[in-house]
């Protein structure tokens, strides 16, 4: 298959230490530009670390991170961050309105893009004038995956976006992302839930002490 | 007409000091001996900054001397802001930055307008004011902007992965830094004159000098008070943001102070 061959991230020899830690010890592994590719792996075991490399809010002590084959010390931060976009485990909702929100990622975008981007994440457009912090949980971290759209990126980062979600709004953002990649957005999704990996990965790598491994296949959902 | 305090009335005032100490006596707050403390030291360094100034700005004396003196008080301003808030990174050399920045911009209206002559009797005490002044709207300033970064980081860092630059990014915190430094000074402003009558214009009335012309001194010194704790902060403010976050636009590791 032709989009498992293209690799949206590569990772060389990558090395991150921290307070002594050698929390990635040299990753090397290559990340498809489709699908949703799941990296689990306990807590502390380097995913979200792993993450921020690859919209570099984190440079890696050593080794190579690499975009579509462009080393990302060689890329604009601002332009790659917009063709990757990342949702945290904490949705960080910004003072003001959803509308507001969205507009922080663009200030010129118009209300009808806004209302397709809440529509693509499974909201109700007429939530545009609501006090963003008033939302559910599952509606705030939702419409942090909205405002990243809306910067229209390739590819998402997604660090343990529903570990504060009930088992319902769970599998709303889940079936939201499983669409987003249908759409050909690549996904990149940490998780310590391997029920969850199961149900929304293509594929699983597995993060452990460090070190970053492809999970035997059957693990991924069918 | 011109008042003044003789040495016996200045021993005689003694007695007041005394009369905090014998308080701290009768409650029993063991406070007697820093009191004392206190007072004789304050009135040591008194006069030997009234023996200095006394060398420094008497008449025949270069401008030079009063220059220099005022490039020593924006060193050791820069020290005491640092040594009060350890925890802001880089705070001797932004201090320095900033107090220079209003002193330019303050001693130049005030001087090159020629709203008072450039003497030394005029250049040192606002020049003292300025800086006083300013370095606590400084730490404040600072204080606030290094908290709310690192308080904030989940949002300022969502920010910057929605491709916000990190002077965008840090906007909306540098301006509610900036308004918490700037808001007492605004509120001792419009309090002035209703509330409490300022150092400036009371020493002068006592001094001798007809209460107009103090008020007139005085709201010059409210002005430069206003303009150099905003010319302070806001050279903080940026200057912090190009140090605390990299080119790249990263938030830098910021650690949570050891106390306060």
């Amino acid at each position: 298959m032709s989009d498992q061959q293209e690799a949206a991230f590569e990772f060389h020899r990558v090395t991150v230490v921290r307070a002594g830690r050698r929390v990635l010890d040299e990753v090397t592994a290559s990340v498809p530009a489709a699908g949703i590719t799941v990296v689990s792996g306990p807590s502390g075991a380097g995913k979200t670390t792993l993450l921020r490399l690859c919209n570099r809010l984190e440079i890696p002590d050593a080794g190579v991170v690499s975009y579509r084959g462009q080393p990302l010390d060689e890329l604009d931060p601002l332009a790659l961050r917009r063709r990757v976009g990342m949702v945290f485990q904490r949705p960080a909702p910004f003072p003001g309105s959803v509308a507001g929100n969205l507009a922080v990622a663009r200030p010129d975008t118009g209300t009808a893009e806004m209302s397709a981007a809440l529509e693509r994440v499974a909201l109700d457009p007429g939530l545009l004038d609501q006090e963003a912090r008033t939302l559910s949980g599952g509606e705030l971290q939702r419409m942090c995956l909205a405002r990243t759209l809306i910067t229209g990126p390739e590819t998402l980062l997604l660090d343990e976006p529903t570990s504060a979600l009930d088992e319902q709004p769970k599998l709303v953002f889940e079936s939201t992302a499983r669409a987003l990649a249908a759409q050909g957005i690549a996904i990149i999704w940490v998780t310590h839930d391997d029920a969850q990996a199961g149900r929304v990965a293509d594929r699983i790598y597995h993060l452990r002490d460090g070190h970053l491994t492809v999970a035997a296949a059957g693990e991924a959902r069918p | 007409m011109n008042n003044t305090v003789s040495w016996l009335g200045l021993a005689v005032s003694l007695l007041l000091a005394a009369v905090a100490a014998g308080i701290s006596w009768w409650q029993r707050l063991g406070l007697q001996r820093e009191i004392l403390v206190a007072a004789v030291r304050a009135l040591a360094q008194l006069l030997l900054v009234g023996a200095a100034l006394t060398l420094i700005i008497s008449p025949g004396r270069s401008i030079w001397w009063s220059w220099l003196w005022v490039a020593a008080m924006l060193g050791y301003a820069a020290t005491v802001a640092r040594r009060r808030a350890p925890d802001i990174p880089n705070l001797l050399s932004l201090a320095l930055a900033s107090f220079t920045a209003a002193a330019v911009v303050t001693l130049g209206v005030l001087f090159g307008l020629h709203v008072f002559p450039l003497t030394g009797r005029t250049l040192v005490p606002i020049a003292g004011m300025m800086i006083g002044n300013s370095m606590t709207a400084t730490i404040l300033a600072g204080r606030r902007l290094t908290d709310e970064l690192r308080d904030k980081r989940d949002e300022v860092e969502a920010r910057l992965a929605l491709g916000q630059d990190s002077r965008q990014a840090a906007t909306p915190y540098v301006r509610a830094a900036l308004r918490a430094a700037l808001t007492p000074q605004i509120e001792t402003t419009k309090a002035t004159g209703l509330v409490f009558l300022p150092g400036a214009m009371t020493g002068l009335i006592l001094a001798g000098t007809a209460p107009l012309q103090a008020v007139l001194v005085q709201a010059v010194v409210m002005f430069l008070v206003l303009a150099a704790t905003a010319t302070t902060t806001v050279v903080i403010a940026l200057g912090l943001i190009r140090r605390l976050f990299t080119p790249d636009h990263r938030l830098m590791h910021l650690p949570a102070p050891a106390d306060h």
